[in-house]
């Protein structure tokens, strides 16, 4: 019967009176799909992969020369790209851990059967569907040292937010937690409501405490969930560009697509930049495959 | 019938449409620049032309910070986006070698522009390269770096009487560098929000190398020698070494979150009372003699950059020249355009408006220079100008310079001499990768 239903058209539908057979209508969906992908990230894909191995300059009308792979090798021997990568690090794993934290902590409150609850989601995921570029440069105005109602209100004085090397790149994360976590707190929420109650209803009958079945039932059944939160949230960490760029222009806040649209538009060192992409292509790749494997461990438990 | 009527109806509006297009672009020109005040002025002053001509011009503009990545990607792409750019001095070598500029030699010998324009505006804003006789800009926007301070703190009696006793000298414009940094030292008094100065050091294009340019070509030093791409012995020099230290200890004298300070912010320390002094262009100047823009106007002073400790005094140039974009569709246009531009009586609307004329003529006169408080200073400075390297590759040696120079100003790592000595290996490198300085 199933058969049946997937090879045949219902002959009153608009397509069987159209004459399209099931293989034209999957074409019409599909293939524009494919040429799409094809065009507009397979084929730069691949033609940037082979720019990669040229010293070709976008600015320049010299013709492009086979370089092998002197690009890949001077990158990682350059110290300031390794700078760059240890400032992504430790970016991705300060923003990634604050709101974790703060999302799952906020999920965790509104969990409960409290006044308001929907209006307080919907107010709560305000920050994550502003812009980038507003959000770095309102906040710009918050950690300013001399009018900054950050330091206004915490009586900081005329603590210096973004000018402070040291202190930079913790106030572009904060920036980028208090943009995030909602997105983490929306995906916590959809796992707890999704754990069952009997398991809290057994629990408080054999009077295991909070603290008890927060580990052994609420964390282990939400974690597949949190895992994809933590795997979007590291992407795109890895990649920010424009809260670090609008924020602040200390070498401590160079993170890796800073240096890399420098590379690419600034000095236009096409060739090399698309070698540094690759670079940092393979690693977001290897450690989201980290992740994913974790995932499907998590997922078996 | 029906389907036949909408068909012919639709190709005659797209004739039309394609008609009108091909109609206004003949009669539009549009000019690129950065977006700041001589933008706005320079919007004025076509508008002239418009109703000389019929041609409507337009100056399109950019925030500063984005100016250069989005001027090169239209050139790189080839588009007809923009008819003429009013590029900064040091794109010369990249956008006349990559073929973006159309070459302008004729047109400048013909009107004999190389006697016309100031001689430092025609050797840094139009000839590349350097003493070839050939040129690819009408210099356009002359500028270079100046100083604005606060008369009324520094004509105050009682800081005049702390200021002698402390340092032995009277108060007032700074003859050197040493009493620039002695002045910025005395008032910087953080407890009354009081600071000494403001310096630019914002590294995200050439804000923080035009400042330490200050530095380094007043205390005698260069960034190298442009003919021969030799760095070794002139970028780590003994003066530039002084320079920078210098320059790193007027920063411990700027207001807090100084870090990324460039002409809004340096204009801002005279106008919020945050500084005694503040380096910026001459460009932004217009806007700190009015009172609209500044409740200081009437207690704001100028002085051009003082001399280092041997005498020498030059200032960093800024300013632009005029090109015509080789992928324009409207380069003879354009060519008119220009011809109206540099007529003796343009130029001179030009400086009214506000623009920083680089005819010579004009220049000279008394009409120009008494205009404002701040002419005199920049007619004299624009003879003691010097520039950054103009070659294709100059992004990548300023970027290479805000990476050394930066964290050692603003985060105090290293020292002077490390820094440059840095440089000067990242310099030759880049030289080298791009075959440089052999002959």
């Amino acid at each position: 019967m199933a058969t049946t239903m997937i090879t045949t058209l219902d002959r009153s539908s608009r397509s069987a009176a159209r004459g399209m057979s099931d293989l034209t209508i999957r074409n019409l969906f599909i293939i524009p799909t494919i040429v799409f992908l094809i065009v507009f990230n397979i084929f730069p894909l691949l033609y940037s992969l082979g720019y990669s191995f040229t010293d070709f300059r976008a600015s320049s009308p010299a013709a492009a020369n086979f370089v092998g792979l002197q690009n890949y090798r001077e990158l990682l021997n350059d110290p300031f790209i390794w700078s760059n990568f240890a400032i992504t690090a430790k970016y991705v794993i300060v923003s990634v851990v604050g709101q974790v934290v703060v999302g799952f902590g906020v999920a965790l409150l509104l969990n409960r059967d409290i006044p308001l609850k929907g209006l307080l989601t919907t107010l709560l995921l305000l920050p994550m569907m502003l812009s980038m570029a507003v959000v770095g440069l309102f906040w710009k105005l918050l950690y300013d040292p001399s009018f900054g109602i950050i330091n206004y209100t915490l009586g900081l004085g005329s603590f210096e937010w973004l000018s402070n090397p040291d202190m930079a790149l913790y106030a572009v994360a904060i920036t980028d937690i208090w943009m995030w976590s909602p997105f983490v707190m929306l995906l916590s929420l959809a796992g707890l409501s999704a754990v069952p109650k009997h398991l809290y209803e057994a629990a408080a009958i054999d009077r295991a405490g909070s603290f008890y079945t927060f580990f052994r039932i609420t964390l282990p059944l939400v974690a597949p969930i949190l895992m994809i939160a933590i795997i979007f949230r590291t992407m795109e960490a890895f990649k920010t560009f424009d809260l670090a760029y609008i924020l602040t222009s200390q070498p401590t806040t160079e993170v890796i697509s800073i240096r890399l649209y420098k590379m690419a538009f600034q000095e236009w060192q096409t060739g090399r930049s698309c070698a540094l992409a690759y670079i940092v292509l393979i690693m977001i790749l290897a450690i989201t495959n980290i992740y994913v494997k974790y995932l499907n461990k998590v997922k078996e438990r | 019938m029906r389907k036949t009527m909408t068909s012919m109806l639709a190709g005659i509006g797209l004739v039309l449409a394609c008609g009108t297009s091909v109609y206004a672009q003949d009669k539009e020109l549009t000019i690129f620049w950065a977006e700041w005040d001589p933008a706005n002025y320079l919007q004025e002053l076509v508008n002239l032309y418009e109703a000389e001509s019929g041609v409507k011009v337009t100056v399109e503009t950019t925030p500063w910070s984005d100016f250069q990545t989005k001027a090169f990607t239209e050139f790189n792409a080839k588009g007809s986006a923009y008819d003429m750019v009013v590029g900064d001095s040091q794109w010369i070598g990249a956008a006349s070698e990559a073929g973006h500029y159309v070459d302008l030699t004729d047109f400048f010998n013909k009107h004999n522009l190389k006697e016309v324009m100031a001689p430092a505006t025609v050797k840094y804003y139009a000839e590349y390269p350097s003493n070839s006789g050939k040129y690819w800009s009408i210099p356009a926007e002359g500028d270079a770096v100046g100083w604005s301070y606060r008369k009324d703190w520094f004509e105050d009696p009682k800081e005049m009487e702390a200021f002698k006793a402390k340092y032995g000298y009277d108060l007032g414009v700074p003859k050197d560098w040493k009493q620039l940094r002695d002045i910025a030292e005395f008032f910087h008094r953080p407890d009354e929000k009081r600071y000494g100065v403001a310096i630019y050091t914002d590294n995200s294009y050439d804000a923080l190398v035009m400042g330490v340019e200050n530095a380094i070509f007043s205390f005698g030093g260069e960034l190298g020698d442009y003919a021969t791409y030799k760095v070794d012995g002139i970028i780590n020099s003994e003066q530039n070494v002084k320079a920078l230290e210098a320059y790193k200890e007027l920063y411990s004298f700027t207001p807090p979150g100084w870090a990324k300070a460039f002409f809004i912010e340096d204009n801002q320390a005279i106008t919020e009372n945050l500084a005694a002094m503040s380096m910026n262009y001459f460009a932004f100047f217009p806007a700190l003699i009015n009172e609209a823009s500044n409740p200081n106007a009437k207690v704001t002073g100028f002085f051009a950059n003082p001399p280092g400790p041997n005498g020498d005094q030059f200032a960093a140039l800024g300013g632009q020249g005029i090109s015509v974009i080789s992928y324009s569709q409207n380069q003879e246009e354009a060519m008119k355009f220009l011809e109206w531009f540099i007529k003796d009586e343009t130029q001179k609307k030009w400086a009214e408006l506000g623009g920083y004329t680089a005819s010579a003529k004009v220049l000279e006169s008394p009409e120009f220079q008494n205009a404002t408080p701040y002419n005199k200073a920049f007619y004299e400075t624009m003879f003691k100008v010097k520039d950054f390297w103009a070659t294709p590759e100059y992004a990548e040696l300023l970027i290479q310079m805000n990476q050394r120079v930066y964290p050692y100003i603003t985060g105090n790592q290293g020292t002077a001499k490390e820094v440059l000595d840095a440089l000067a290996a990242d310099w030759n490198a880049t030289f080298k990768k791009y075959g440089r300085g052999k002959s």
